[in-house]
């Protein structure tokens, strides 16, 4: 007598367990089969193909009506199986009543909706069936999508979209997409390979709200007040185990339904499988563990001993066109370390995680040509330090080959420009080299390249050597440090060129070595970035020395000093009362004039920093970035206001120089002084930049030093009025913040291009000293603010996260 | 052992750290790029600097003080310099830090 098998779901999983069972014993089941879908099963990870148009639903079919025909197997599609009487063993569904001996839940998972106001609108899906993918096959050009996810199915249904020519935006919450897979790394990768397809990619992005419009979906409202019009809006943020009939039926139910090692669940003669079922804590949306779910499940039935088991995963996956491979555990820590291999010039990028001698985990872009190697290295545990110096080019090289210092260079596109100051791109130089010109001295006379302020040197030297191989001898040059094989100057250079805008685009295009720098190259990549990109970047705290963190300078014993800014060294008793009351409150124990004129108070504690501030900010002081590499201080003497030899008014110059510069950034740190006469009182021949007023105008001077070294300035420019004045400050500030190096006080800057190279560029030729005027005036709208007042807003942030003494004394 | 919360992973910045006040002293909490969180002694054995103040990289941290590098799960001072910060257990529930009472000179709650 054939026992009465019933299945409730469709799905791939339920599918496979109806092949392993009516393969290996066609009469032992009289089959029934409920859908919910007025369909059978077909294979849903091909819904992206059908999304972009490569294939159709028939072609994605996996059983068709004869395959069941076949099989005998009674089919109610359409139909919901509403209750189960476990007591007499019958699935109760919307059209009749079906006895079972056995039961297969197969109800597989639903999409999960965020619950925010307008999620019920119309024009409002998931990503999960035929019916929302005929949806989405709808929109085209014309049409505006958004999509909130930035996971594998987001981005399938964005790319698929985007393919039919949709406008389509991709909100994702998190850092980076497809966090669970990716490391933040090839994480920029695949963003930048969407947004080369036209896909905008919001990251870091809060939805809040659906906006409608007569009931149908308008508009995505984010956190931040961005408002996104859409025509379809795509929930894709994940999946739930569908466990509602399993609930009400009495089993014992998890996040999934539980089930044992063989997919039994609480009911001796209920069994599940797929994604609706939790196993050992776990459930599951990939492929693979519900295909041997599907394959231990049928071995049960037929009476076999069989028992499911979680393998460690691989993730292989192909989104929209890119290859990316993610397998074991890829997070940092324990006793781990990391293998790095960039690319740039395929785009590539692969990390390798080992623990002690074995490999654990592995995160591929690009290229997982070698993936299948490095999984079954993970797998099987193998001790891999005899191939660790060669490890990450993959089983081909085992015994050779070397990650190639140059592929950055060689990877710039030829329009790629090299030489800034003349404007010569990469292709330029290669041509002359090819015409012949087969030494630095040959370029600069053929091409000019490197022939002004000479930054770009280091990177026409790698042209040369990408060029000419052999026959080019590289002079050695620093890199900036062990991460990279660039220097600073090649880095500052390929910043601009290749518009990269993110620390991860610096380590990705320029080929880092490390997962995310060390603190030489981190601060300096990050003063690069907003230097370059005042908008566009956002300055990480996070890779600053710790005085520019914290806005104080840190002391031997790890307290803080406080230095409030005096425009131009003049106070008032207000503002004395407020320092002499804040250093009392605050336990001070030093107070200390400095050479800046201005008030330090030494000792304060971390914690009471935005305190301190707060006060200080209430009677109109604000941050004297004392601690920055930036704008410090403009000293000066009293000028006309009182002395009797003054020529100008100097200490009023001071006071609007220092309301013009603060805030700014520089490579190192940066002083100033305005004297009143040649007597130069306020010591202005020895600051980065000094003025000295004479009878006929200013003497605008620059490149002098007072402390490791002691330089005296030299004269940049005369200007008969302030105004120009000012404008020249302005001008060669920003030319040595767009060209020193990182930790380069001006005078080294000075010394590198050339006195004469900074008089050309930033004093004669008037329309660049207008356009780095702008370029400083459109950085400054950003930097030209107190950072105390930001920062005393987050005082919770300066107290110890927890206090454990406390409790202990109790 | 006996575990405490201690907070949220998002009260430490990403690539940060914050510092714990304990019956050994200062403990500084470490939050890697890759979202793993260290827990160590806050002190450098050279000159004392804050380690927490610190650039956090990879799953190292640079004093602010002298730029000793440590690395964060060992303790062991990198390259040429000499030298150990203890380490403590610690572990991520979710997202809630949580660390070791007993292995901070605490006594247990019960």
């Amino acid at each position: 007598m054939k026992q009465k098998l019933v299945v409730i779901g469709a799905g791939m999983a339920s599918g496979r367990v109806l092949e392993h069972l009516t393969d290996a014993a066609p009469d032992a089941f009289d089959i029934t089969l409920f859908n919910a879908e007025p369909r059978g099963n077909y294979n849903r990870i091909m819904l992206s193909p059908v999304l972009a148009g490569d294939q159709t639903y028939e072609d994605i079919v996996t059983h068709d009506d004869a395959w069941y025909a076949e099989r005998g197997i009674t089919c109610r599609f359409g139909e919901k199986a509403v209750k189960i009487d476990r007591e007499l063993k019958v699935v109760e569904g919307e059209n009749g009543h079906v006895p079972y001996d056995k039961l297969i839940f197969g109800t597989g998972s639903n999409p999960f909706m965020i619950p925010m106001p307008g999620h019920d609108l119309d024009g409002v899906i998931a990503y999960r069936d035929l019916e929302d993918t005929e949806q989405m096959m709808g929109m085209g050009a014309g049409n505006k999508v958004v999509v909130i996810g930035g996971g594998l199915l987001g981005l399938e249904a964005a790319a698929g979209m985007a393919a039919r020519g949709a406008d389509v935006t991709v909100v994702h919450i998190m850092g980076h997409l497809m966090e669970r897979q990716l490391d933040p790394a090839a994480g920029y990768l695949l963003k930048k390979s969407l947004e080369e397809k036209g896909i905008t990619v919001l990251l870091n992005a809060k939805s809040t709200e659906i906006a409608g419009k007569d009931g149908k979906a308008r508009a995505l409202l984010l956190e931040d007040g961005t408002e996104l019009p859409c025509d379809l809006l795509v929930m894709a943020v994940g999946i739930r185990p569908n466990t509602a009939l399993a609930q009400e039926t009495g089993l014992a139910v998890g996040r999934g339904i539980h089930v044992d090692d063989q997919m039994i669940t609480s009911d001796a003669d209920i069994y599940a499988v797929g994604e609706c079922v939790e196993h050992q804590g776990e459930v599951f949306g990939l492929v693979a563990p519900l295909y041997d779910q599907a394959k231990v499940l049928a071995q049960t039935l037929l009476g076999e001993d069989a028992a499911f088991k979680q393998r460690s995963l691989s993730t292989k996956l192909k989104v929209t066109g890119c290859d990316l491979f993610s397998a074991g555990d890829f997070a940092e820590g324990e006793t781990r370390e990391d293998i790095v291999f960039r690319d740039p010039a395929r785009g590539v990028y692969k990390r390798l995680v080992l623990e002690g001698d074995k490999l654990v985990g592995a995160v591929m872009y690009g290229d997982t040509g070698d993936s299948n190697w490095f999984f079954g290295l993970i797998r099987d545990g193998e001790d891999v330090s005899e191939m660790r110096e060669t490890l990450i080019f993959g089983p081909a090289y085992q015994g050779g080959g070397s990650a190639d210092p140059l592929s950055a260079v060689a990877a710039l596109p030829p329009e790629a420009e090299i030489c800034g100051c003349n404007g010569v791109c990469k292709s330029d130089i290669t041509t002359a080299i090819e015409g012949g010109a087969t030494d630095l001295g040959a370029i600069r006379a053929t091409t000019k390249a490197s022939a002004s302020c000479g930054t770009c040197t280091g990177l026409v030297e790698q042209l040369l050597q990408v060029t000419l191989g052999d026959d080019f001898q590289m002079p050695t040059a620093q890199p900036v440090c062990g991460c990279c094989e660039l220097t600073h100057e090649d880095v500052r250079r390929l910043i601009k060129s290749q518009e990269l805008k993110s620390q991860e685009a610096v380590w990705q295009e320029l080929g880092w070595k490390t997962l995310n720098g060390c603190h030489v190259c981190r601060p300096a990549v990050n003063y690069y970035l907003l230097a370059d990109w005042p908008v566009e970047y956002q300055d990480d705290p996070q890779s600053r020395f710790v005085n520019e963190r914290k806005h104080a300078n840190i002391q031997k014993d790890g307290t803080f000093s406080v230095v409030p800014r005096m425009w131009g060294g003049i106070t008032n008793p207000a503002e004395l009362r407020a320092i002499a009351d804040a250093a009392e409150k605050y336990d001070v124990p030093t107070v200390k004039v400095t050479g800046g004129q201005r008030i330090d108070l030494l000792g304060v504690k971390g914690a009471d920093l935005p305190y301190i501030w707060s006060d200080l900010n209430k009677a109109g002081l604000v941050s004297g970035h004392a601690y920055s590499k930036g704008l410090r201080t403009v000293k000066t003497c009293v000028g006309t206001d009182h002395c009797r030899f003054g020529t100008q008014d100097s200490t009023g110059l001071g006071v609007k120089l220092e309301k013009i510069l603060w805030g700014s950034w520089t490579p190192h740190k940066l002083k100033l002084a305005v004297s009143g006469c040649p007597r130069n009182c306020a010591e202005a021949t020895c600051k980065d930049i000094g003025l000295v007023c004479v009878d006929s105008g200013f003497q605008i001077s620059i490149g002098g030093a007072a402390g490791m070294d002691v330089k005296e300035t030299e004269l940049l420019v005369q200007v008969p009025t302030e105004d120009e004045a000012i404008e020249v400050v302005m001008a060669v500030t920003q030319a040595y913040r767009e060209g020193g190096k990182y930790l380069d006080r001006l005078y080294k800057w000075m010394a590198k291009v050339g006195l004469d190279w900074i008089k050309e560029t930033v004093v004669d030729d008037l329309e660049n000293r207008r356009a780095l005027v702008e370029r400083f005036e459109l950085s400054q709208s950003i930097y030209r603010k107190d950072p105390w007042a930001e920062q005393a807003k987050e005082a919770p942030r300066f107290a110890p996260m927890a206090d454990l003494t406390l409790e202990a004394a109790e | 052992m006996s575990w405490i919360d201690i907070g949220h992973i998002d009260d430490i910045p990403l690539r940060g750290a914050r510092v714990v006040k304990t019956p050994v002293g200062c403990i500084a909490l470490f939050r890697t790029g890759a979202n793993k969180v260290f827990a160590a002694s806050d002190t450098c054995p050279h000159k004392g600097g804050p380690l927490s103040e610190g650039i956090v990289h990879g799953q190292s941290v640079t004093c602010p003080l002298h730029n000793w590098v440590f690395d964060l799960h060992s303790g062991q001072a990198q390259g040429a310099d000499e030298g150990q910060i203890a380490t403590y257990p610690v572990q991520l529930d979710g997202e809630r830090i949580l660390l070791d009472s007993t292995s901070l000179g605490q006594r247990s709650a019960a």
